[in-house]
């Protein structure tokens, strides 16, 4: 992000406190009465950033996580009672998903938060809920919230975490001696995936010529190219998000390094694809937590594409978009088995749930509350094998869910 | 570090600036010609692109767009000067910078609501597709052709404003407009091309950027800060001070990019500040 726009977020924010202070000061004045929500509905506070350059992706959790929310409803809610969305924007900002999310637990007394579409918001919002003993449930990729420092008894991943990713993906398009050429966005993200690809290139022999980091959200890649170039790469390794990674593939492409080397993502998302040209991302592999065509062979995410379909007009469920669904879904069921809100009773049923919604059976794993889940691995399709517009991937590796990917416990820092 | 990689990074760096300063000329022009700092630049290169980008799926042909958005869109910053900007001439530099900045919010969320956020593909036009070998390295053959479609506008604009009546009198009225209304010239009428002029490069420059980044309702941010650098370094208003630091930033990001891949962005503005502290009035600004 440049200079000018933080200086504008920075107004943006002093702005937003002065009138959210004094919204707050004349509502208290006028009607104290009402200060305290009257009704029993079950609320859940949904931060994630709706503007900016992942607005895509967010947009996406937010259908799925209404959708969620409204079969629970149309069944009777829990115990009868009602669940209720209030989603925020965070604008891809951590002081800003900090303020929104204490702003949802103080003033709109929400049961619990589930969203962040980001590793370092993510993590502000975890700093909030860790302080105030509310329940989150994160989804979006991140190996920090798993460790035992940032580790938070109320928070649950229901993202894929960096470590199972790129092992995934690094197993499947990674060989003995094969040589990499990293590009990566220079925060939290494109570091943590960085970390995995190399763990798992370790493991598998598989060599780094070169790493270089991008600023995030760069709009030209250009100057990066003749240097990717001269590492000559067997695989240039793209570990950024968002329109981060549609503009960077598209002008690697445009340098012509695709001839020379195969294009690997740590997560392959539906929506950049979108945003370019089938032959752009022709033959690029990445990871992914869901893909609508798990439906031919797995009722849990037919059910849950038909819905989605149902409710938003024949549009398909994408990746980033399915955490909303498996999160907050994972949630209300655990809410469910617990009968209720209380925190401590929703916690254990958290731990004990075995849940399979959308993308096969998952559990979070009692140590780091990590949700132990499929990992696909996705290849780009070439135009003429697209049967339809959604048709733009297919699935090469579909790794069962297991706790061999991830870190162990021990490692993790957790006492065993 | 071998020689061949550093032309193709200084040649990088060039068609970079080639494009910083498509992005910054309209920007420049209208704030050394009228005195109004554009804070819709950014937003009037992205609508520039969707207009491109609507136009050429309309006729089928990329060149379409190219050539009629930007006049489109130029014609509609004649409309935002003729409607907007004009009541605001005579008050202070804040009043139109505020006008614009709000302009600005308003059309992103236009552009949203029409388009939708997600980014919308943009392909290259097929004539322009593929690299060729520059010697040292390979390079797009469509960057080829904005850097030599750049230096042609550079040097139209330059003949327009150097050579011509019109650019003569747009360079006095920038210089004393009450003087050249006393002479009898609708100043009025010179602002209001000037400004439709600006509109149009801008909306020129998000047309050439579509077929290179995804087309979404944030491109323009981005680019009105790096405009405002250019223009800045460049020294305001100077036209000649905004094609040397385009092309300038270019090539320092370009260099950057190289030896500390992760300040390419940042350097831009490190530029600016030592260039302002060593001389305020920017490369070739005139002091106030």
């Amino acid at each position: 992000m440049t200079k000018d726009n933080r200086n504008s977020n920075r107004f943006n924010i002093s702005r937003r406190h002065m009138l959210a202070a004094l919204g707050t000061g004349v509502g208290v004045m006028a009607m104290p009465w009402i200060a305290r929500a009257a009704d029993d509905n079950i609320r859940i506070g949904f931060p994630t950033p709706l503007t900016g350059p992942f607005a895509a992706e967010a947009k996406d959790q937010v259908k799925s996580a209404e959708l969620a929310v409204k079969q629970v409803n149309d069944k009777g809610g829990i115990n009868g009672r009602k669940v209720e969305l209030l989603v925020r924007d965070d604008k891809l900002n951590g002081g800003e998903a900090a303020t929104r999310t204490l702003e949802l637990i103080e003033k709109d007394k929400v049961h619990a938060i589930v969203g962040s579409l980001s590793s370092a918001v993510q993590l502000a919002v975890n700093e909030v809920t860790r302080a105030r003993g509310v329940l989150y449930v994160s989804i979006s990729q991140s190996d920090t919230i798993n460790e035992v420092k940032d580790f938070s008894k109320y928070t649950f991943h229901e993202a894929l975490n960096p470590t199972m990713t790129t092992a995934a993906v690094a197993r499947y398009a990674f060989k003995k001696g094969t040589k990499v050429a990293h590009l990566v966005a220079d925060y939290a993200y494109g570091h943590e995936m960085l970390r995995g690809f190399k763990r798992a290139q370790a493991a598998i022999g598989a060599e780094t010529v070169g790493e270089i980091m991008h600023p995030f959200g760069a709009a030209d890649y250009s100057t990066f190219m003749p240097r990717l170039r001269s590492m000559r790469p067997d695989i240039l390794c793209i570990s950024n998000f968002g329109r981060d990674q549609a503009n960077s593939i598209k002008q690697a492409v445009d340098f012509g390094l695709k001839q020379s080397s195969k294009i690997v993502v740590p997560v392959l998302l539906h929506n950049q694809r979108l945003a370019v040209t089938p032959e752009v991302f022709e033959g690029v592999v990445g990871g992914s937590n869901y893909y609508w065509g798990l439906e031919g062979t797995l009722p849990s995410a037919k059910a849950f594409n038909d819905a989605y379909r149902a409710a938003n007009g024949g549009a398909i469920p994408t990746d980033y978009g399915a955490y909303g669904y498996t999160g907050v879904m994972s949630l209300l069921q655990a809410m469910q088995a617990a009968g209720g809100t209380d925190t401590d009773k929703v916690i254990a049923a958290l731990e004990a749930l075995k849940y399979d919604v959308a993308k096969g059976p998952q559990y979070y794993r009692k140590c780091d509350h990590q949700s132990v889940q499929s990992v696909l691995v996705l290849e780009s399709k070439k135009k003429a094998d697209m049967k339809g517009d959604s048709d733009l991937f297919s699935i090469v590796a579909n790794e069962a869910p297991s706790e061999q990917v991830l870190r162990t416990c021990a490692e993790l820092g957790f006492p065993t | 570090m071998d020689t061949e990689l550093i032309l193709m990074q200084l040649f990088s760096g060039v068609a970079l600036g080639a494009i910083l300063v498509i992005t910054a000329l309209g920007l420049s022009i209208i704030f050394g010609m009228m005195g109004v700092v554009n804070f819709a630049h950014g937003a009037l290169f992205m609508v520039g692109a969707y207009a491109g980008l609507w136009v050429a799926s309309l006729t089928g042909s990329f060149w379409w767009g190219l050539l009629v958005a930007p006049i489109m869109i130029g014609v509609f910053g004649m409309l935002i000067e003729f409607v907007l900007i004009r009541r605001l001439y005579g008050r202070s530099i804040d009043d139109p910078l505020l006008l614009t900045f709000g302009l600005s919010y308003v059309l992103v969320e236009g552009v949203r609501i029409v388009f939708g956020s997600d980014g919308i593909p943009f392909p290259t036009p097929s004539l322009l597709t593929g690299v060729v070998d520059l010697g040292v390295g390979f390079f797009p053959i469509y960057r080829i052709f904005v850097v030599a479609l750049v230096f042609a506008i550079v040097v139209l604009l330059w003949l327009g404003l150097e050579k011509t009546k019109f650019g003569l009198i747009v360079r006095a009225g920038s210089r004393d407009p009450m003087m050249m209304r006393v002479l009898g010239v609708d100043i009025s009428k010179v602002w209001l091309a000037v400004f439709g002029l600006g509109v149009g490069l801008a909306a020129l420059g998000g047309v050439l950027a579509g077929p290179m980044r995804s087309v979404n309702p944030e491109m323009g941010a981005l680019v009105l800060a790096e405009a405002f650098v250019v223009t800045v370094i460049g020294g305001l208003g100077s036209l000649v001070g905004a094609i040397i630091a385009g092309l300038l930033v270019g090539v320092v990001i370009s260099m950057t990019a190289l030896f500390a891949p992760e300040m390419a962005t940042i350097v831009m503005f490190a530029l600016m500040a030592i260039v302002l502290l060593i001389r305020p009035q920017g490369l070739f600004g005139k002091l106030a």
